[in-house]
């Protein structure tokens, strides 16, 4: 029983120690957070791997940068608190720089920007809405007043269905369209079935990802009024860096000057949206 | 720790405990109900009803709670049949979906609690009440079901506090419970830990409420 007992002890040892060892050699690799379920900025493979836009581009600042990293997946709505726990060093995750998010962390240089739209299914009674192409919100001209005004009025009473935590979220949350019916999902990918049921009268998103949907789905998925920018929709997207870790910070905006400068992002942008999305 | 932030949301998660404790009663009497039809088609002496029985309740037990939801919210929204159907009107709003899941998941539960509260009851019981010429109707009413509840209420108290619990789920399909509403703060704070620890002792205290309810209910139906 004793000499049990003993190889038991000597079991639990050894698998503590590993687990110790394990840990300790990943110590200086910068580990990089992403969703991975918000295509084409990044999301998974058939077999599960990391892919995207952002998940080539953290490989290459990485070499610029000349050290190992380690991608590793994260819920959206837990992304900021996890980095901030110290779960990884930087996020990249299609997260556009916005003021609210500046108060937890900070932000390298925008290394993408994209625009927001309004998405309804074919047939929807909100298609055909008179507003420009597209409007900026930092400081809204008279016509992106106007088409604000449109917007509240076709709104009124529907259902606008968006991923929790996003500028879409805090878009819709500032009033600016009136009271509409928010919705709020986990995952980008949530938010498209409900469009797709029916549930939601119109959803707010990245463009780029209603037109991936629409692309590999089949499903007729149509942008409906004007794109979005600027204000609530933030500054472009950047790599989210802990406050007090300036070093880093520092490190990525250099490697993201040189990946500019040798067109890398240009180069994996276009490659990934189709278009080059580089800033 | 940020002690004004926990002050501050306590009264936003306090309005959303009420779409909790909605949530909670109504799952409670729709399981109250469909566990109390099956418990009574487990012992029926048909096999295929008893079977039929047996089957629902060990689909429902044998599924997680998260998946169940999941399917029925996500996965008949997406049959393009059904939402032609006049059931759609009901299956469209994420409040019923939860509620039918909520109330089929404990149904399954509250079944075979019943069920096994029905079969500790004594055959003598059965046998005095058909002594005294007693309608098996009325000694099932008046009999069976006061004992069979009375054997079952520790069993049936674990099960509300855990239902209680799994009513969480339902902020997955975008329902604003007490924990949907914690998550939406933290999703402008990024603070999870301050709120999901206030989140938390409001769940702890609706434990503590329910717990002590359901000893009440023993020591006043001791026999």
């Amino acid at each position: 029983m004793e000499e049990i007992m003993n190889k038991l002890k000597k079991i639990i040892f050894t698998v503590l120690v590993s687990f110790l060892l394990i840990g300790s050699s990943n110590a200086d690799k910068i580990k990089i957070g992403t969703e991975g379920a918000y295509p084409p900025w990044n999301s998974k493979d058939a077999s599960g791997k990391l892919i995207g836009f952002e998940v080539e581009l953290a490989w290459t600042l990485c070499r610029y940068i000349g050290q190992q990293c380690e991608i590793v997946e994260q819920d959206w709505d837990g992304m900021i608190p996890a980095l901030i726990m110290r779960k990884f060093d930087a996020i990249m995750a299609g997260m556009s720089i916005t003021a609210e998010r500046q108060k937890a962390i900070s932000f390298s240089q925008g290394y993408a920007d994209e625009v927001a739209s309004l998405a309804v299914m074919k047939g929807s009674s909100l298609e055909g809405m008179d507003t420009p192409a597209g409007i900026n919100l930092t400081k809204p001209n008279a016509a992106a007043k106007k088409a604000l005004k449109t917007l509240t009025g076709a709104l009124a009473g529907k259902t606008v269905c968006v991923q929790t935590a996003t500028i879409h979220q805090n878009f819709l949350d500032s009033g600016d369209v009136g009271k509409v019916n928010v919705r709020t999902y986990k995952t980008q990918d949530e938010v498209n079935l409900d469009l797709a049921s029916g549930r939601c009268d119109a959803a707010l998103a990245a463009a780029v990802a209603f037109s991936d949907y629409a692309e590999k789905s089949g499903k007729p998925v149509v942008l409906v009024g004007p794109t979005f920018s600027g204000g609530a929709f933030g500054n472009g997207v950047g790599v989210g860096i802990r406050k007090d870790d300036t070093e880093l910070l520092n490190a990525f905006n250099k490697a993201i000057d040189k990946a500019r400068k040798n067109g890398d992002i240009s180069r994996i942008a276009t490659k990934w949206f189709g278009f080059d999305a580089s800033m | 720790m940020d002690i004004d932030l926990m002050i501050t949301s306590l009264p936003k998660l306090l309005i959303a405990t009420i779409v909790t404790l909605k949530l909670l009663s109504l799952s409670l009497i729709f399981g109250l109900i469909i566990g109390l039809f099956f418990a009574i088609l487990r012992l029926n002496k048909n096999i295929f009803i008893n079977k039929f029985a047996y089957g629902y309740s060990y689909v429902f037990r044998g599924t997680p709670l998260l998946v169940q939801i999941f399917i029925i919210y996500f996965g008949l929204g997406q049959i393009e049949y059904f939402r032609s159907t006049f059931l759609w009107v009901v299956f469209k709003e994420p409040y019923w979906c939860a509620i039918i899941a909520f109330a089929l998941n404990t149904g399954a539960y509250t079944s075979e609690i019943l069920r096994s509260a029905f079969q500790t009851i004594k055959p003598g019981m059965l046998e005095a009440g058909r002594s005294l010429g007693i309608s098996s109707k009325i000694i099932f009413l008046k009999i069976q079901i006061p004992i069979a509840i009375r054997q079952s209420l520790p069993a049936y108290g674990n099960e509300i506090i855990l239902m209680m619990k799994g009513t969480s789920l339902a902020s997955t399909v975008t329902l604003m419970d007490l924990t949907g509403v914690a998550k939406y703060i933290i999703s402008t704070t990024f603070k999870p830990i301050e709120v999901f620890i206030v989140a938390g002792s409001i769940y702890l205290f609706m434990t503590f409420i329910i717990h002590n309810l359901i000893k009440f209910l023993e020591k006043k139906y001791q026999y």
